[in-house]
């Protein structure tokens, strides 16, 4: 056990200040610190993209940064994407094409997703599963995951919200 | 925000899970102070950048390092400038910048080229081009490249900077020209001229996994003949290798059919990979020569930058 060392950072949009192990990874501190459990740790090696979260706006593996490296940084986690609403529609698209099945690669799958649909021109199918490439998907598999985020790139060209479809219509909130 | 729960939700750290060793944590704003608190471990530590493949290593504790020093912070690595005909890529420039730099596309296409091809967005988005040539992995695009471009590495150390060339920098398994306690600064790379051109390609199971078999060309084409060809492979060995025997098989020759099939018969003089687990040395050599016929088609055939511009 080594000293504890003083961090600070914004954390979806609260500016937070801990003191924290150095060998602690910003995945854990996400976690255990700020109990923001969304964010998943599977590999913890930078493999699987169950622990992305967006530094400064761009996503990086939560696994791959100590908590005391993001001194000063600003972190946004899938909760605070949740909770703006930013991706709202991608989490609708996901919930009417069931695109996914355990739900442990979602929240890495959603920050990959929030990032390529800012993209200026509608991916292709081809382009999303190279940009998917770093996400891993052990049940459901990512026939389900490109077409949710085809979808949205479709409604937001058009300009209209993603509607609840498919067979778990009734069940969306 | 979310509700908080009393009771932790998740385990505290403990020993019990895979997680770093302990260590402790300095954040050096000059590379001066980086010096002085590797002298002051007296080696017991190590360098951290963008930590891409620092953190897994960490976290498998292959190292336990007793300090981990952060230079990712460092101004006097960072930019990319252009002089006397040669481009100073700083040593903490990301990949992802690597991708969208115009100067890297126009005096350094090659690394334009490579960049694609390395690791996942998210990684590209924190890891180096000093990390990734420090670390030496005999997989990894950039550090291969590099000898195909002729670049020199500026190394700093505590007397000074000095200058090593890429060629005979990888000298074995993460092994390089780089003393325990320097820090590579820049990357100098000669910038492409009006006749040079140049490909990348490489062959993967996956979109981003390491390749079975990485090759990068580059060679002078006037009239149709080539000079100064260098190729470089990745992923054939413990470093990353020129294919001098190959490169010499072209030299003042047009690149038709017949040249590339004296190219790729001399290869088998440069490139001996050995059996692995998944594949073997003779598939991998049989993949090398695919790539090299496939690049040296593709540079025959690309217009001269002269031709892209004008048109």
């Amino acid at each position: 056990m080594t000293e504890r060392v003083p961090v600070s950072m914004t954390v979806n949009g609260e500016d937070v200040q801990r003191f924290v192990e150095p060998r602690t990874t910003l995945g854990d501190f996400l976690r255990v610190e700020m109990e923001l459990t969304g964010t998943h740790l599977g590999c913890e090696m930078g493999v699987c993209g169950a622990c992305l979260v967006l530094l400064n706006g761009k996503p990086i593996h939560s696994c791959l940064m100590l908590a005391v490296a993001a001194e000063g940084e600003t972190i946004e986690t899938v909760e605070g994407l949740a909770e703006s609403k930013a991706i709202a529609d991608i989490q609708q698209a996901f919930h009417n094409r069931n695109a996914l099945q355990c739900g442990f690669c979602t929240p890495g799958m959603l920050v990959t997703a929030h990032e390529i649909l800012k993209s200026e021109h509608p991916l292709t199918r081809e382009e999303i599963r190279d940009e998917l490439s770093g996400n891993y998907c052990r049940c459901t598999g990512y026939e389900a995951i490109v077409d949710a985020i085809e979808q949205v790139f479709v409604a937001r060209a058009a300009g209209r919200e993603v509607e609840a479809s498919g067979q778990f219509a009734e069940t969306a909130a | 925000m979310v509700t908080k729960t009393k009771k932790p939700l998740v385990p505290r750290l403990g020993s019990e899970r895979v997680k770093p060793a302990p260590f402790r944590y300095f954040r050096a704003n000059s590379l001066a102070e980086a010096f002085a608190a590797y002298a002051e471990a007296e080696g017991d530590c190590t360098y951290m950048a963008g930590g891409q493949s620092l953190l897994p290593v960490l976290s498998l504790r292959l190292q336990t390092p007793s300090l981990v020093i952060d230079i990712s912070r460092l101004e006097e690595l960072r930019g990319i400038s252009l002089a006397n005909g040669v481009l100073r890529i700083g040593a903490l420039t990301r990949h992802n910048e690597m991708l969208h730099s115009p100067e890297i596309a126009r005096y350094a296409p090659l690394l334009s080229k490579a960049a694609p091809y390395v690791a996942h967005p998210a990684i590209r988005n924190k890891g180096t081009i000093g990390g990734t040539i420090a670390h030496a992995d005999p997989a990894a695009e950039f550090p291969g490249m590099t000898l195909a471009l002729n670049a020199e590495f500026e190394i700093a150390n505590s007397e000074g900077r000095r200058r090593e060339p890429a060629n005979g920098f990888f000298r074995g398994l993460y092994e390089t020209g780089i003393a325990p306690g320097e820090i590579l600064v820049a990357i100098h790379v000669p910038v492409f001229g009006e006749h040079d051109r140049c490909a990348y390609h490489e062959l993967a199971r996956r979109r981003g996994d390491y390749p079975l078999v990485g090759c990068g060309v580059r060679a002078t084409i006037r009239d149709g003949v080539a000079t100064n060809g260098r190729f470089a492979f990745i992923a054939v060995g413990a470093v990353p290798q020129r294919a001098f025997a190959a490169e010499a098989a072209i030299e003042g020759q047009r690149l038709d059919e017949t040249a590339i099939a004296a190219a790729q018969t001399a290869l088998e003089q440069d490139l001996q990979p050995d059996d692995d687990s998944e594949t073997t040395g003779a598939m991998r050599l049989h993949l090398a020569k695919v790539l090299l016929g496939r690049l040296l088609r593709e540079i025959a055939l690309s217009p001269s930058k002269a031709v892209e511009a004008a048109a």
